[in-house]
């Protein structure tokens, strides 16, 4: 498990406004690009100066294509991270409060202890 | 030495700087109840005749991330800009400047490291809508230089509640012992409970109104011992699970002192969570 990595993905994409469109336009094709050329870069550092193990796993891999928000949050990726980037995306297409209220009911089954956020 | 003319605490809510501007048809129902209860928190403000504000808040992994987390961290720059792209997207928050009080900060970090906090400092810091909502709300003429302090109520592990308070306590010794004759504020916002990203999000309500009214009640009457009692970091998780906030509410009372009945205390029921404010005048109310 890379919960530090999914945080990871979700804090570059959401501060981006270009990585933010690039997602919500091909999900597979940003996560692939992203985990090959983004995931080990040090964000405080030139670019000469990579990680070299960070790695998705399949299931979080997954997760991040299908938009998974549900499952984002059952691996312990940080709540309000994927909330935010998920309201950039998806808000525009739904009414007023429509899609944050839609994504709490898709979670209705899940009750406290919620999986630890801790990376 | 420096006064402390106001203490102030209250929820950030993002969403008011759009509310409270909107017009028309898009002006929500409840604006005009929320900007009449805001304008009278910030006369409690402008009643202090403060000349420097330091602010505590949280940032919500705008500049501050994993990959080298601070627990307390003070900002000491001439200037912080203030808002980032996705709360200007999601929130509609303007984009801001504030003047720094380079001299409290550095006050604050020698002495605040001598009490026995390791203060992180950063010399550029582009502060977030935890301390550029309470100047909206309390001083939109941004006016006033400010020494900014942020807490992790974000990324586990966090600091204990207990800890929150010490800081709190410390931060008013340091600021009463700036030499000088300066009026200062100090500011902090934080949560009732709240949910965000889970299924207790954006509800009629915050997500535990029970909780709500005894935070208001222990915030209202300093009520430190009984509310350390209840409050834990395991206890956090159960009204909501961003509710861990409400620690910064739990360092502002130690800003005020154990059993400070605040001057000033008002709330307002919204969607998603409680608004709530608090002031307190440690050396009298303002004529």
């Amino acid at each position: 498990m890379s919960k530090y990595l999914l945080d990871k993905f979700l804090f570059t994409v959401d501060r981006d406004p270009e990585l933010v469109e690039r997602y919500r336009a091909d999900a597979a094709g940003t996560v692939t690009w992203w985990e090959q050329e983004y995931a080990n870069k040090l964000l405080n550092c030139t670019s000469d100066e990579r990680s070299t193990w960070l790695a998705f796993t399949d299931e979080e891999r997954r997760a991040l294509r299908e938009y998974d928000h549900v499952a984002l949050f059952e691996l312990g990726a940080h709540p309000f991270l994927t909330l935010t980037l998920f309201i950039a995306m998806f808000e525009r297409d739904h009414g007023p409060l429509e899609y944050q209220k839609a994504y709490g009911r898709a979670m209705a089954h899940l009750h406290p202890p919620y999986p630890d956020i801790a990376t | 030495m420096a006064t402390v003319a106001a203490v102030i605490a209250s929820t950030h809510h993002p969403f008011y700087y759009r509310a409270s501007t909107a017009t028309g048809d898009d002006r929500p129902p409840f604006a005009d109840a929320w900007v009449a209860k805001i304008e009278a928190f910030r006369e409690t403000l402008t009643k202090a005749r403060p000349d420097v504000l330091v602010m505590v808040g949280s940032d919500h992994f705008h500049q501050l991330w994993l990959d080298n987390m601070p627990q307390f961290l003070v900002g000491k720059a001439p200037f912080f800009d203030g808002n980032f792209y996705n709360e200007e997207r999601e929130f509609g928050l303007p984009r801001m400047t504030l003047p720094g009080e380079e001299q409290l900060a550095a006050h604050i970090l020698r002495n605040g490291l001598d009490a026995g906090f390791d203060l992180a400092f950063s010399n550029e810091l582009r502060i977030d809508h935890s301390i550029t909502c309470p100047i909206i709300t309390l001083r939109p003429q941004a006016d006033l230089p400010i020494v900014p302090i942020y807490t992790n109520i974000f990324a586990p592990p966090l600091p204990r509640p207990r800890r929150f308070v010490e800081l709190g306590r410390t931060i008013r010794r340091l600021v009463e012992s700036w030499p000088g004759d300066q009026r200062v504020a100090i500011i902090g916002t934080g949560h009732l409970s709240l949910e965000l990203g889970g299924p207790r999000q954006f509800g009629e309500h915050g997500p535990d109104p029970v909780f709500d009214r005894k935070a208001i009640d222990w915030i209202a009457s300093g009520d430190l011992d009984g509310c350390l009692a209840e409050v834990t970091l395991d206890s956090l998780h159960l009204p909501g699970n961003a509710t861990h906030g409400f620690m910064d509410f739990l360092l502002m009372m130690g800003v005020a002192g154990a059993g400070a009945k605040a001057d000033h205390v008002d709330s307002l029921d919204l969607f998603h969570t409680r608004e709530a404010y608090f002031t307190w005048y440690p050396n009298g109310v303002p004529a």
